[in-house]
């Protein structure tokens, strides 16, 4: 067991997925000798050399689809878009090549693509530096798409995205970059599946679904709430596509209560997903309707006003309370 | 370095405008632009200083199987077009004026080589083995692929214009490292040196519409920087639907490889000698690993861009009548007739042969299949699915009942015509 941060553990998950696989590499803007704008890729240039750890022309179509013809003929490519927000000029490559590669070829084709994506706000940056666009991806069918909220998922879930068979995208919560925790280097425990959702703290009277950068934040909500007497369960979701609806029902058929929080727009989101599938899975058990916690319909705003954007603890306290008051 | 390298911006207005536009005048459609052309229109061979040599190489055998499939693949597309026109597909793209660039090219690859078509390369399926009539599924709308390509190394179509521009260069890319790999374990082990595989490259096809796609100049970029073995083929068909070439480039297509620092060459693309010629250099230099290049094959196409195009409302027929003056089919058989490489019965043969295949074609097409929507439920993701697993489930149960009412009506109906 070992102490390190996300961004660490992902650097020793990318060192180990280098190690073992001859035929994995990475490729990225700046991902060589600077290590990445978050410096997550750091060192790795020089122990696997300039063709397994690849600094790419500044083109993000390029670097996926580029990446595609490398899994065509072999490999597995580890791409680093460097913001979320960048993501959209090989938004193109993504969804109607990467995607559909596997389908169209009938299965034949299989496209083990591995796609990094700081995303999230929080860290007082310029536009396009702090947004989360998952819900883009999580409706296009042939993408797996996971995000770690702590060290040893981080270093586990690289390695098990590389290994999978499908396209996956990896949301990485860049404001948490450098939350510490304990890694087991040596098994994933209960991080086995990559694609099951995690309960963190059991609890009785309601459920707070939340993933990646809010899973604190939810965690410390919990903690707020029991203050008040109010035991609340809160579920880490881990994999956005697929989403792992039997942990979450099973939650809420006992405690009868949801909020799902996410820093993406409510609108679309994934939180609408959770609450439709809830409502038909477990309809009788509910005390009280799904509330969703998240961005606003707007534009990601500008820094001095995020925190009026992003959801915290009150935010979801605030959600219990009206879920209580039913 | 001072500023005094730098070349000026001081424009003194309308003379460089005037400069600029008299340049552009000069190289649009202008025949003076350098174009490798071997066998001309009136069917006799030229000579060239770099690609004579190329076309030495072909014997008489070979230059009657570029005519073969020249004419084969023609009487394809008049076979799919009808198909089309009798509802047997939805949508056709014919190729009919592009038979040299792509037969030309096609046989110059070999079979370790890997290409990337558009969705009008039937020419060029041809010349890598791929059963014809898989190529129809994907227009019959049974598959949005059809054959494996595993099986030819001629990849699935791609629609989305210059998509697979870049996964050429990352195909290309593994390849290198392919032959990094091999090399270490060849060393490690100390394995003799005539256990390795032959090098191989790259081709990927696109058109001059697709030209002015943000993926053509990625693929460039990156081809360029990693010095990819790879092959790009232009077919400038002079057309993008309804817009001329005019409307992509204001330059030779071929001159564009200069600002990514490789060779570009415009090839004669109704020229079948010269496009073979050209193209088996590039694959050379390509898998010698000395550059990617990029080939413009100057061609036409003569019908239109599918079954639901109408040319007729875009352009003359005076241009296309220039256009079939060229006809690569044309000038081959002039030329074999000429030097007495092939005989009438050369010709019946090759029209029997595409009777036949089109009889093959008409006759396969009720035998694609139908396709199961159970199909898309296993193949949208490789590995299980949770999400997919309940869906289909659900969609099972409900066809089900379904099955139960069709179970009724049979018994309703006994005897009756049912389609």
């Amino acid at each position: 067991m070992t102490t390190m941060t996300i961004a660490k553990a992902i650097n020793e998950g990318l060192r180990a997925t280098l190690s073992n696989n001859p035929r994995t590499l990475l490729m990225g803007e700046d991902i060589g000798p600077l290590g990445g704008v978050y410096r997550v890729t750091d060192g790795l240039i020089g122990e696997f050399g300039a063709d397994r750890v690849v600094d790419t022309p500044l083109a993000e179509s390029g670097i996926i689809g580029t990446a595609i013809g490398l899994a065509l003929s072999g490999y597995r490519p580890v791409c680093e878009i460097q913001f979320d927000g960048f993501v959209f000029p090989g938004f193109n490559q993504i969804t109607t090549q990467l995607a559909k590669m596997h389908s169209r070829s009938n299965g034949n084709l299989t496209v083990p693509v591995v796609i990094r994506i700081p995303y999230g706000g929080g860290i007082g940056s310029i536009e396009h530096h702090s947004e989360s666009p998952e819900a883009l991806f999580a409706h296009t069918a042939g993408l797996r798409i996971i995000t770690p909220s702590n060290p040893h998922d981080a270093y586990w879930m690289i390695q098990q995205a590389v290994d999978c068979l499908d396209p996956v995208i990896v949301f990485e919560p860049k404001r948490r970059y450098w939350l510490k925790g304990d890694v087991d280097t040596d098994t994933p425990g209960h991080s086995a599946d990559p694609f099951k959702a995690h309960v963190l703290r059991e609890g009785s009277d309601a459920t707070v679904v939340a993933y990646g950068p809010l899973v604190p934040v939810a965690l410390a909500a919990a903690s707020a709430a029991a203050e008040d007497g109010h035991s609340v369960e809160v579920i880490d979701l881990r994999s956005i596509s697929p989403i792992d609806f039997d942990t979450i029902t099973a939650s809420v058929r006992k405690t009868g209560r949801l909020i799902v929080a996410h820093e993406a727009p409510t609108f679309g989101g994934i939180g609408g997903e959770i609450a439709a599938r809830v409502s038909e899975r477990a309809f009788h058990s509910l005390e009280a309707p799904v509330i969703r916690v998240g961005g606003f319909h707007m534009p990601y705003p500008v820094a001095k006003v995020e925190e009026d954007y992003l959801p915290d603890i009150d935010r979801i306290l605030e959600a219990l309370d009206r879920a209580f008051a039913y | 370095m001072g500023a005094t390298h730098l070349p000026s911006t001081e424009f003194d207005g309308t003379e460089a405008d005037d400069q600029l536009e008299a340049q552009a005048e000069a190289v649009l459609g202008d025949p003076a632009v350098p174009m490798v052309q071997l066998l001309g229109p009136d069917g006799t061979l030229g000579t060239d200083p770099v690609f004579s040599e190329y076309a030495a190489r072909l014997d008489a055998g070979k230059l009657r199987g570029f005519y073969a499939d020249m004419a084969k693949i023609r009487r394809f597309d008049v076979e799919a077009t009808a198909l089309q026109r009798q509802g047997q597909l939805a949508l056709w793209v014919p190729l009919t004026g592009q038979e040299a660039a792509q037969i030309g090219s096609g046989r110059a690859s070999q079979p370790q080589d890997y290409i990337f078509p558009t969705y009008r390369e039937h020419g060029v399926a041809l010349t890598r083995n791929v059963d014809l009539a898989e190529l129809l599924r994907q227009f019959r709308g049974v598959s949005n692929g059809g054959w494996n390509p595993k099986d030819t190394n001629f990849h699935l179509y791609t629609l989305v214009l210059a998509a697979q521009t870049p996964h050429a260069v990352g195909y290309a890319m593994g390849i290198q490292r392919d032959q990094k790999l091999a090399a270490a374990e060849a060393g490690a082990g100390g394995a003799a040196a005539g256990s390795a595989k032959p090098n191989a490259a790259v081709m990927v096809y696109f058109g001059d519409g697709a030209s002015s796609e943000g993926d053509v100049h990625e693929s460039m970029v990156f081809a360029a920087s990693y010095n990819a073995p790879v092959v790009f083929f232009c077919q400038n068909n002079h057309w993008a639907i309804s817009v001329p070439t005019a409307v992509q480039t204001r330059i030779p297509l071929s001159n564009r490889a200069k600002g990514y620092g490789f060779p570009g060459i415009r090839v004669d693309g109704n020229d079948v000698i010269a496009v073979h010629a050209v193209t088996e250099w590039a694959l050379e230099r390509a898998r010698e690993g000395k550059s990617p290049v990029l080939i413009e094959a100057f061609t036409y196409r003569v019908g239109a861009h599918t079954t639901a195009d109408d040319p007729t409302k875009y352009r003359g027929s005076d241009e296309e009548a220039q256009w079939r003056a060229k006809d690569p089919l044309e000038r081959l058989e002039k030329y074999l007739r000429a030097e007495g490489l092939a005989d009438d019965a050369f010709f019946e043969q090759v029209k029997a042969d595409g009777d036949e295949l089109a009889a093959y074609v008409r006759r396969t097409i009720h035998d694609l299949g139908t396709p199961d929507i159970r199909t898309a439920f296993a193949n949208t993701y490789a590995e299980a699915h949770p999400l997919v697993a309940e869906e289909l489930a659900w969609f099972e149960e409900y066809s089900a009942g379904f099955a139960d009412e069709a179970e009724a009506d049979e018994a309703h109906t006994d005897g009756a015509v049912r389609r």
